[in-house]
């Protein structure tokens, strides 16, 4: 067990570096920045006063390796500086948003990961049979269609088609939720944002499952299974499941990976306030501040998922779990 | 398996047929051709682009001679991508949209009609998905080719008013068979020109990703050591910022632009490129065939060159189709977000974004609700098509083992 | 045991296989592999399935179960299993006789046995399943089993997952898990072939033993006839889909009547006298003192031993004794930690990189895998006209004389072959290649690892015919890293063993083959098997001589 808990260790190590390089690049980016934050901050109201104070408030005239420090220090407390757009506090306009954006991507996944895990599954047990190939061509389309078609075609269909006398639509084309709205108010508005996701990242899921499972069907301990008389069900779940473990969680951490960066177009289409919307946004009217704290967020649950896909598939290794 | 044992009769070298003949010396011709049309638009870079495709072709036709030869095959595929590279980093030069996409789309159908005719056998029995792939890349490449000669109105031209009913007649002649977009401009001329100008700056990006990333990665796998060790960490947290994010934050910082849009798309996939690569090469460079090519003493490019690229072409090359598809797809989502191509340039990301309210007409006017659906549907289609092809080619090419 | 109170008795039929006819895919088609072959098997009779590669040996092993892997198809002839017909049988019906009457052994245990649970797991799984007895009652089974297999704490193996566990144990416990249903027969499909020779010897005695213990008939298939001879009552010679002979053990070895048999029994007889140093000349290459390590994994010892000109040095051991990574500290890929590798004399540099051209051309390498040592993408024209062009500067026109006048020495004709991409040639042929790639650089002395080892036993030999006529014509010194101890007779002048990455002997062949030995060297020797039936039966009986004397002889993982 020593050696895991060294790897593990390890990992976790190579993860913090690398959220630690990654903060870094994205501060040393935003460093080359032409123009200057507090000028921009108080545009027209700008004083020399105020100009000089609000730099003395962000430590800007500090070198960027105090900046950078001071930064890291605050954001571990969660205090990501003021947006420059609408002069609050960042921390406060991305937390809500954030929670928006978690529930999303995770109705999203709650659909998509068993969903796709059963049919990718069913696909490389029947593989070559009309089924497989119609989930082929199905996989192959879908994944071919940017987010916002697949949007658009279900507002058309699901939405505005569907809106009867008393105007109102099956499912409403704009989530307009806020910390108020109810559980079930907000997975109504929620479906389309949500199916749009399910959709697109459901093809990928599958594809990676079918030709993880197909991979490890080929291994000669499934044949010597089969030579041993075992009945097609037990091979799957004895023999093939324990050892599709890794593979299978390295196909969804992956692909939640890919639903956050999904979100982000989904969130704009649907006019939804999370923070994809945030980040297009804060991007267009360069509000620093919020775009640091924002990619800083997407990174870092980027790294954690990658993390974990690691983790597990060192943990369900036996040969790592039972040393000689 | 004892079916693998039995070995094939031998492929003969024989000089290249008629057949192939002609066909290069089309795909020389055409390229010609069409810089004659199109020389009036802009004559200078119509002439530089016609000389460059004039030396392109010969080259390719040297090459093709010896096509006959299938280990030539991949390499000649390879070898035109790093031409077709060098001469879009001499087109940055003066840059203009216009001439480059051409020339990339020349490039693209010489490529597209090399690679078809030297598996033509294996084409004519490609499944149905396949063959519409090809059709459906021909017909986009076709357009990045000649779109002012298809479209019949110029694409920032203002033509009527904002938002005009399908298949209205346009005052001074001509039909907006598409209607007119919030400018008044004409649909779907501006959707001809949308797929050039999108089409080619993602096959400028993807080639450019795949020259740097596939070298990289390749000469990474075989040197090893540190050179490789501080590019895989480098890689590695390259990686770890989801590439739309990524690309977010990089074009806040230097601004939107053409090239600037295709240098971060380009170094950000370059990195999944450089993973493939290495991790192929990787598989490659402990072959004793390469340990016998070292021990004789040849320079590291050799090896490179003659021993690993040949036997890691057929994945570069399909992992070329499915990063197209990565990078038209991305290129169109920043569009979307409306960070790529600025106006009046076309392109179909932000056409969709543009035209979206009109969604909302659903109940007046179906037709024109559906009209953002088109340049959204023109990006899945092509992405369709090149996934339909990659598919049938890693199968074929795979054998049997999938 | 309810499936042995109903075993009929010894010398009824149990399989019956007639005119069976197997298909393989070959891109979009089928194409006939076994064509029409017939096989009878009586209860508690071993017959011997042997064949060179492309014989088809495995599948109609496997068709013998009613089973065909992916891309083969069971395409004509009947296959009758006590009395149930397995082509025509329900999947039902089969999967109930699998492993529960017809049991199979793969080639390789390591990859055969799941890596997630543990053999005893693994073992139950089989008689549970099929209802022939409870847990505890096969995990005690499994106990006996494995003692007597002699696999070291049969109590306590059964609980290690199977990458614990070595090779040749691994192949006993598959074996016992193959015997857990006391199955009517067992297909052991090249059981021994991915093993060390002194590991071969422990674990063809268990299957033997146990064979006969429970009155079990079996398949046997290998392509090797010595290791067939000690185990069958009957062998059954294929080739390409095609029975040539079928004979009673002892009639086969001592009377066979058709060419092809007698030519695989001729296989290991071929040998030439040992030549002596020359006198007043001083080594080509001296490896002197070499000690190595893998990162700080130490694998060489104080390697030292010298070639001569135009004489061959045998290198001899098991794999992990180092013969490969003395090879690779030679030819400069792998620096030593001390030592030196000396050529006519003179310190080579460590690193190949290092080294001048010259230093390069004069020592060339043939590696073990053909398949691996000749690029799949390139003309047989490059492969051979590199080491030409590049070291000795030949173009054009020479050029081209040059590679077909090795390609004539190597037996293939030049026009034939001159253009042919590497993987249109078969494994013996991409031997010859490799052979001329190393002559077309004119070397001194060339370096062969292991390059009979992956060709079948007709082929090898030719391919040791053609070295040592080579060494005759162009005055070469062979460095011969092999396992085997039949080539090593073939080749060397001289012999050098090893094992754990130290030198345990060396000298003269003939000093070698002749006792007494270092107990290494007589245990490799004694292990290696003879076309004589009785061959293992004696050497046993030898081995327990011995062991009662005090003086124990046994492979390092028993």
């Amino acid at each position: 067990m020593d050696r895991v808990f060294i790897t593990i260790a390890q990992r976790l190590g190579l993860g913090v570096v690398t959220l630690f390089v990654v903060s870094l690049i994205i501060a040393g980016m935003l460093e080359t920045l032409p123009g200057d934050f507090c000028q921009a901050f108080y545009g027209q109201q700008a004083t020399e006063k105020t100009v000089a104070e609000c730099r003395q408030r962000n430590h800007l005239d500090e070198s960027f390796i105090v900046r950078y420090g001071i930064w890291v220090k605050d954001a571990v407390q969660f205090d990501f500086g003021e947006s420059l757009s609408n002069k609050r506090d960042v921390a406060q306009v991305i937390g809500v948003r954030l929670e928006n954006t978690l529930f999303l991507a995770g109705f999203a996944a709650a659909i998509s990961v068993p969903l796709s895990l059963f049919l990718g599954i069913l696909a490389a047990l029947y593989r070559y049979s009309w089924y497989d190939r119609l989930v082929n061509v199905f996989t192959l389309t879908s994944i071919s269609f940017p987010e916002f078609f697949v949007a658009y075609i279900l507002i058309l269909w699901l939405s505005i088609s569907t809106i009867g006398a008393d105007g109102t639509p099956l499912f409403p084309n704009m989530a307009m939720v806020n910390v108020d709205t109810p559980f079930w108010t907000r997975a109504h508005m929620m479906f389309l944002p949500a199916l749009t996701l399910t959709l697109v990242v459901v093809a990928h899921m599958m594809r990676m499952t079918r030709a993880a499972i197909i991979n490890l069907l080929a291994s000669p301990y499934i044949e010597m299974a089969r030579l041993k008389g075992i009945s097609n069900s037990r091979i799957i779940v004895k023999h093939a499941l324990p050892n599709a473990l890794a593979p299978i969680v390295n196909v969804i951490a992956l692909n939640l990976a890919y639903l956050i960066v999904g979100v982000v177009i989904v969130e704009v289409v649907l006019s939804y306030p999370g923070l994809g919307k945030i980040l297009v946004d804060a991007v267009k009217f360069r509000d620093f501040p919020l775009v640091q704290a924002s990619v800083m967020i997407f990174a870092a649950t980027y790294v954690l998922l990658n993390l974990t896909a690691d983790i597990v598939t060192i943990v369900s290794n036996p040969r790592l779990l039972h040393p000689r | 398996m004892s079916a693998t044992d039995i070995i094939p009769p031998p492929e003969l070298a024989k000089p290249a047929s008629m057949a192939c003949r002609l066909g290069s010396a089309l795909t020389v011709l055409i390229p010609l051709a069409v810089f004659a049309i199109s020389f009036s638009a802009d004559s200078a870079s119509a002439i530089a682009g016609m000389v460059a495709s004039v030396v392109f072709g010969g080259l390719l036709y040297r090459f093709w001679g010896r096509l006959s030869l299938p280990p030539i095959r991949e390499q000649a595929i390879v070898f035109c991508i790093l031409v077709y590279g060098a001469f879009v980093a001499v087109y940055l030069e003066g840059f203009s949209l216009y001439p480059w996409s051409t020339f990339s789309g020349l490039v693209s159908v010489v490529v597209l009609s090399m690679m078809v005719a030297v598996t033509w056998k294996e084409t004519r029995k490609a499944p149905i998905t396949a063959k519409f792939g090809l059709i459906i890349i021909a017909l986009n490449i076709l357009m990045v080719c000649i779109a002012p000669i298809l479209a019949p109105h110029e694409q920032s031209q203002v033509l009527g008013g904002a938002y005009m009913v399908w298949g209205t007649p346009f005052a001074d002649g001509g039909t907006a068979w598409f209607g007119t977009d919030e400018l008044g401009r004409d649909y779907l001329s501006r959707m001809i020109y949308a797929i050039r100008n999108t089409v080619g700056i993602a096959i400028v990006t993807t080639a450019l990703t795949f020259i740097v990333g596939a070298f990289v990665g390749l000469l990474a796998a075989s040197l090893r050591g540190w050179v490789d060790q501080s590019l895989s960490r480098m890689v590695d947290v390259l990686m770890a910022i989801p590439p739309l994010i990524f690309a977010l934050l990089i074009l806040t910082v230097v601004g939107t632009g053409v090239i600037k849009l295709i240098l971060v798309i380009a170094l950000l996939d370059s990195t999944r490129v450089f993973r493939l690569s290495r991790s192929v090469a990787m598989n490659i460079v402990v072959m004793d065939y390469v340990e016998a090519a070292k021990l004789r003493g040849e320079k590291l490019m050799y090896v490179i060159w003659r021993e690993v690229l040949p036997n890691a072409a057929a994945p570069l090359i399909a992992e070329f189709g499915l990063r197209f598809c990565f990078v038209f797809l991305f290129i169109s989502s920043l569009s979307f977000l409306g960070l790529g191509l600025q106006p009046p340039t076309a392109d179909l990301g932000s056409m969709v974004r543009d035209s979206a309210n009109l969604i909302n007409f659903y109940q007046y006017n179906k037709l024109m609700a559906i009209t953002p659906l088109l340049p959204a549907f023109a990006i899945a289609l092509l992405t369709i098509a090149v996934n339909f092809v990659v598919d049938w080619f890693l199968h074929k090419t795979s054998g049997l083992k999938e | 045991m309810s499936n042995q109170a109903n075993r009929g008795a010894k010398g009824d039929i149990l399989l019956e296989i007639k005119g069976l006819k197997i298909e393989g895919r070959a891109d979009e088609d089928w194409i006939e592999i076994v064509h029409g072959v017939d096989v009878t098997l009586k209860r508690g009779e071993v017959l011997g399935l042997i064949g060179e590669s492309g014989a088809g040996k495995s599948t109609i092993g496997l068709a013998a179960m009613g089973y065909a892997r992916d891309g083969c198809r069971l395409s004509g002839g009947e296959i009758w299993f006590d009395g149930l017909e397995l082509r025509g049988a329900s999947d039902e019906q089969r999967r109930k006789l699998r492993g529960h009457r017809i049991a199979y052994v793969a080639q390789s245990a390591a990859a055969s046995f799941n890596p997630a649970h543990k053999l005893i797991d693994q073992y139950c799984e089989g008689p549970v399943q099929h209802g022939v007895m409870s847990r505890d009652k096969a995990e005690k089974d499994a106990k006996d089993l494995f003692r007597r297999l002699r696999l070291p704490n049969p109590d306590t193996i059964g609980y290690r997952y199977p990458h614990q566990v070595s090779g040749g144990q691994l192949q006993r416990a598959m074996t016992a898990m193959a015997m857990a249903c006391r199955p009517d027969l067992i297909v052991f499909d090249e059981p021994t072939t991915a093993l060390d020779v002194t590991t071969q010897i422990e674990v063809l005695a268990a299957i033997r033993d146990i064979v006969e213990q429970f009155n079990t008939a079996a398949i046997y298939i290998t392509h090797d006839l010595a290791v067939v001879a000690q185990m069958a009552d009957t062998i059954k010679v294929l080739r390409h889909g095609h029975t040539v002979e079928e004979r009673d053990t002892r009639t086969l070895l001592s009377k066979p009547q058709e060419q092809y048999t007698t030519d695989l029994l001729a296989v290991r007889s071929y040998a030439r006298e040992e030549r002596q140093r020359p006198e007043n000349e001083g080594p080509v290459l001296q490896v002197r003192g070499v000690d190595a390590s893998y990162g700080t994994v130490p694998v060489l010892f104080n390697v030292s031993f010298d070639v001569y000109k135009k004489r061959t040095v045998a290198v001899v051991g098991e794999s992990g004794s180092g013969k490969s990574t003395t090879a690779r500290v030679i030819t400069g890929l792998l620096p030593p930690r001390k030592g030196e590798v000396l050529y006519k004399g003179q310190a080579l540099p460590v690193d190949y990189r290092a080294r001048s051209k010259d230093q390069l051309r004069k020592m060339q390498m043939i590696y073990q895998m053909p398949d691996t040592a000749l690029n799949p993408k390139s003309r047989i024209r490059d492969v051979i006209g590199r080491p030409a062009s590049f070291y000795l500067g030949l173009s054009g026109k020479a050029l081209e004389a040059r590679v077909k006048d090795l390609l004539r020495l190597v037996e293939l004709e030049p026009d034939q072959y001159y253009n042919r991409l590497t993987t249109e040639l078969s494994g013996g042929q991409k031997q010859r290649i490799c052979i001329a790639r190393a002559l077309a650089a004119e070397p001194e002395v060339i370096i062969c690892d292991e390059v009979t080892s992956a060709l079948d036993q007709l082929v090898a030999e030719e391919i040791l015919k053609l070295l040592q006529r080579m060494q005759d014509e162009f005055d070469l010194s062979y460095m011969f890293i092999t396992h085997d101890l039949a080539t090593v007779r073939a080749i060397s002048d001289e012999v050098v063993v090893m094992q754990n990455g130290k030198v345990v002997e060396s000298g003269p062949k003939g000093e070698m083959f002749t006792p007494p030995h270092h107990d290494y060297t007589d245990l490799l020797l004694s292990s290696v098997p003879e076309m004589d039936p009785d061959w293992l039966d004696h050497l046993l009986a030898e081995r327990e001589e011995m062991a009662r004397q005090g003086r124990v002889l046994k492979a390092a993982d028993n």
